[in-house]
């Protein structure tokens, strides 16, 4: 069960392994702030939909899944979206389009497919948050190095040295690039060490979906 | 009889040129430029060109020391790296940012590619763009020449000539040739740049077509859009560029045919930059651009072999 919890960590990490949800961790992750409110929004919106999507997995139809997860995933963005308007307008701002934008997050519908739609509710919710806070962690960490290197900041507090040499290109769009594709050799780099007694089928990230005989969710 | 036959697999016959030999030429061809900045701007300018070199052998060492390849700095390329970078930074900035930009130039674009003849693009070129979008002030912060004679006790402040001819004002043709503008490093002196450019032809460097295709399209082009076509040319990086980056073996078309059109695309990209976009200068952005289109040039450009028959 806890293994569940453990593997959106770093093996299966939603955004440096399994690659998905990369559009909204290269545009929010200009700053230490907005990533780690995404990745929040993100969490509850994952633990939620996948424990519901648990819940009717028996009750939906095969040839309609896709829309009907959609619809519980519409569902819980507009309530996230609506409590960040209500009680942190400088968040929504920030965040802007991409909060809405939570629905087409392929990560979240990813979950949905390729584990809650086919385990029970507890295991699917501890998937949901591990899920959660590995994508929270790698926003985290993305936005840590953009905001300290770039703006010379970190949560808005100056960092010395850095506030007097910003390196602008880092919170720009082909910054964000660089530092996503070092993370994502570093995360690789960590699952080869780990796996390196085990068979090539082991070691990427897709293999317990693909092992239990599951059409891949690739959105 | 036996032992006096020697038997061995072609090339029987080998020409002298190696990588060591033409980064040595580019360097010969550099040092006119290089003699005319420390002229222009002083022994800040020294400064800078040497910690550039430093930092980009000591980048290229490191880094093929860290990935456990073999050592490359003995062919001269990242020397020839570090030059280049150093030409494209003002006169005025701190000798910190022209190792930043080396380091970036040899381990981001050029070793984390494969090494030499592995770049996708410049490596000095895409130095200066990342320079230039991470410390816009820094970057364009130019002086007068001849600023450290003592005659001041502050640097004069000033605009390049392209920038100057973009607000109408009228640029000297001899002060271009001469270099006695404000600009990068390595840009200003045409007539050192010439004179490289002039040499590494001769020696067979370089070939001719894609400077003069370039150069005669930014001309053609200026004409055509009423602009001075002898200003266009000598001022800016456009020389510097032509000669010295577009040329680069790795990043540029093999066949004269695929060399003519990427070096008509530098030329039609760096005009409409310096016309109509919000940037003085197009050099780096036309060239880096045609440097990301030269594998399709190639594939269009493929040469048929005589008496070839077409397959329908």
């Amino acid at each position: 069960m806890i293994g569940e919890f453990t593997k959106g960590l770093i093996k299966e990490n939603p955004v440096l392994c399994l690659v998905l949800g990369t559009c909204p961790t290269l545009a929010v992750t200009t700053g230490v702030k907005s990533a780690l409110g995404m990745g929040i929004a993100a969490t509850a919106v994952l633990v939620c939909s996948n424990s519901v999507i648990s819940l009717l997995r028996k009750l939906i139809p095969n040839r309609v899944r896709i829309p009907a997860y959609i619809t519980v995933i519409a569902a819980f963005v507009t309530i996230v979206q609506m409590i960040v308007k209500a009680y942190a307008p400088s968040l929504d701002r920030s965040l802007g389009v991409y909060l809405p934008l939570i629905v087409v997050n392929c990560i979240i519908l990813g979950r949905a497919e390729m584990f809650a739609s086919k385990h029970p509710v507890l295991p699917s919710m501890l998937d949901g948050l591990g899920m959660g806070i590995g994508f929270t962690a790698a926003l985290f960490l993305m936005g840590s190095i953009r905001e300290i290197l770039g703006a010379g900041s970190w949560l808005g507090f100056p960092i010395p040295f850095f506030d007097s040499h910003p390196v602008l290109i880092f919170i720009l769009p082909p910054g964000g690039f660089f530092v996503f594709g070092m993370l994502m050799a570093a995360a690789n780099k960590l699952n080869k060490a780990a796996s390196e007694k085990q068979s090539a089928c082991d070691s990427c990230p897709m293999s317990a979906a693909c092992k239990s005989g599951g059409e891949g969710a690739h959105s | 009889m036996e032992n006096d036959l020697i038997i061995s697999p072609s090339p029987h016959i080998r020409a002298k040129t190696s990588t060591t030999r033409i980064m040595l030429d580019v360097l010969i061809a550099l040092i006119p430029a290089a003699a005319a900045s420390v002229f222009l701007f002083g022994f800040h300018a020294l400064v800078l060109i040497a910690d550039s070199v430093i930092a980009a052998v000591m980048a290229e060492y490191i880094s093929r020391k860290v990935m456990k390849r073999e050592n490359t700095t003995g062919d001269l390329s990242a020397v020839v790296t570090g030059v280049l970078v150093a030409f494209n930074l003002p006169p005025t900035i701190a000798p910190g940012y022209a190792v930043f930009g080396s380091v970036i130039a040899v381990v981001v674009v050029k070793q984390m590619f494969g090494g030499i003849g592995n770049n996708f693009v410049n490596p000095a070129l895409a130095a200066r763009i990342i320079l230039l979008s991470s410390f816009p002030k820094a970057m364009t912060n130019w002086t007068a020449p001849f600023g450290y004679s003592g005659m001041k006790t502050d640097a004069v402040s000033c605009a390049t000539p392209l920038a100057l001819t973009a607000q109408g004002e009228h640029v000297a043709v001899t002060d271009l040739l001469f270099g006695t503008t404000g600009g990068c490093l390595g840009e200003t002196c045409a007539a050192a740049l010439i004179l490289g450019g002039v040499y590494l032809m001769l020696r067979r460097v370089i070939s001719p077509v894609i400077p003069v295709v370039y150069i005669g399209t930014v001309s053609l082009m200026s004409m055509a859009l009423s602009l001075d076509p002898l200003v266009q040319i000598l001022s800016g990086g456009l020389l510097l560029g032509a000669f010295f980056m577009a040329t680069d073996y790795t990043t540029s078309p093999i066949t004269p045919k695929g060399k003519m059109i990427y070096a008509f695309g530098c030329g039609i990209i760096t005009i409409l930059i310096r016309k109509y976009a919000n940037l003085p200068e197009g050099v780096s952005f036309s060239i880096l651009i045609m440097n990301i289109l030269t594998p399709l040039i190639e594939r269009v450009t493929i040469p048929k072999p005589f008496n070839q028959l077409t397959v329908d």
